[in-house]
């Protein structure tokens, strides 16, 4: 979707401001955010592509202004009551006021705390031989979906070349739009400053993406 | 999922708390954070203490140390750079000191003609497995919008300035690959140990956004 997330080349946002010694969290409930997030993992409820798609979902007022772990919180309690985990109800009480509904394992302890701190595989076997190797000179598509995509609106319709093959990866495109992992080949395409930004670019700037192949074509 | 009414959610519940001022809304969203967890935890889906673990690993155990051992490490040895460049996923996980890490992580190289730097546009994917969990900076709206467009004018508001003539390459993290910079070693540092060479390795470094210290900076 062209949504407000989709931030690369964009004006106005000001100056880098790096914090001197920044702590890991600023506060208690930032952590116990992240925390949860992991953990309700285990319970495959939704994937990685599913979550960020429902923060790109977020009004632009609320994604421009909210800290980043108050998006994620919103996100985690919105997709807990929308499958089911627990109820909105509940959420007003500020108590669990029924048992959980089709618990399918005992709850998220210790022992599993590993499995959710090392990021796990996200490669599939290749449905199909990849189209394109590494020198190829490729086009992106001018795509406009309304739904999740991870093609940036800044290399939409740009020349570039073709620099790594990652193999095939589960494609996002598809997951978060509840169509399953249709795994698709994943390329780094490398394109010339002056093709995304025009004449008057540093000429000595090269940027990359991640491009999944279905968002590709040969020029 | 239904996308309408999963936004709709959100907005309205962050509509809710809106007119407080930000004082009473980072208490207020402790409360918040601590009635969901209450809910999880009476409903069986978590205990606390796996939460507090996974605090702790990020602030403790999961940080930037691990990859100033990876960078420490590939500056002083051929085999082990030459590996951590081919596949960097399985050069890492054969570290005992460091151990497993996720799939998909991939080191490039800093030269005297390239600089190499890393951005999520789209949201904040980051190399967490060797970094720990990304600073506010590189979250942060001006440093995912500006960076694939002027990344010289944000190396300046980290203090850096490279020659015009440097090749600067920014790669978009657009999927689940994961970048991490190699640095360039520092000339005076011949004889040094892998752990003196690591103090001189940044988390800011290791994403393209800094420099490694000087020598006499750690002497």
């Amino acid at each position: 979707m062209d949504g407000v997330h989709d931030m690369g080349g964009m004006d106005g946002f000001g100056k880098v401001e790096p914090e001197p010694n920044e702590p890991v969290f600023h506060h208690r409930w930032e952590g116990r955010v992240l925390a949860m997030s992991r953990a309700i993992g285990v319970f495959r409820a939704w994937t990685i592509d599913t979550s960020r798609y429902a923060i790109e979902l977020m009004a632009p007022s609320i994604y421009l202004t909210r800290p980043y772990y108050e998006k994620w919180f919103l996100r985690n309690q919105s997709l807990l009551i929308e499958r089911g985990l627990i109820d909105a109800d509940e959420v007003a009480a500020g108590r669990a006021l029924r048992p959980a509904k089709n618990l399918t394992r005992g709850p998220f302890t210790l022992t599993d705390v590993e499995k959710v701190t090392k990021r796990g595989s996200y490669s599939r076997p290749a449905p199909a031989a990849a189209r394109f190797k590494a020198g190829d000179r490729v086009r992106t598509k001018n795509i406009h979906p309304t739904t999740h995509t991870r093609l940036p609106r800044y290399a939409r319709g740009r020349v570039g070349v073709v620099e790594r093959l990652h193999g095939a990866h589960i494609f996002p495109d598809s997951v978060a739009a509840g169509k399953g992992e249709d795994p698709q080949w994943l390329y780094t395409v490398r394109f010339d400053a002056q093709e995304l930004w025009g004449a008057d670019a540093d000429p000595q700037l090269k940027v990359s993406i991640e491009a999944f192949e279905p968002y590709l074509e040969h020029v | 999922m239904d996308a309408a009414r999963s936004v709709g959610y959100i907005s309205a519940m962050a509509e809710h708390d809106h007119d407080h001022n930000e004082g009473s809304n980072l208490s207020e969203m402790e409360l918040r954070v601590r009635a969901l967890e209450t809910i999880l935890v009476d409903k069986g889906y978590i205990e606390s203490a796996a939460l507090d673990r996974i605090v702790e690993l990020y602030e403790t155990k999961i940080g930037p140390h691990i990859g100033a051992q990876v960078i420490a490490k590939a500056w002083s040895d051929p085999g082990f750079r030459q590996a951590l460049l081919e596949d960097a996923s399985k050069a890492v996980g054969m570290l005992t000191e460091v151990g497993r890490v996720g799939d998909h992580l991939i080191a490039i190289e800093n030269t005297p003609q390239l600089h190499n730097m890393v951005v999520c546009t789209l949201c904040s994917c980051y190399p967490t497995d060797v970094l720990g969990l990304p600073p506010t900076w590189y979250k942060s709206f001006a440093y995912r919008s500006r960076l694939v467009k002027e990344p010289r004018a944000v190396l300046a508001d980290f203090g850096v300035a490279l020659p015009a003539e440097t090749e600067i390459r920014v790669w978009d993290s657009t999927a689940e690959t994961r970048y991490m910079v190699v640095p360039m070693r520092p000339a005076g540092t011949e004889g040094w140990s892998e752990a003196q060479l690591a103090k001189l390795i940044t988390r800011d470094c290791m994403i393209g956004a800094g420099l490694p210290k000087k020598p006499s900076e750690v002497a």
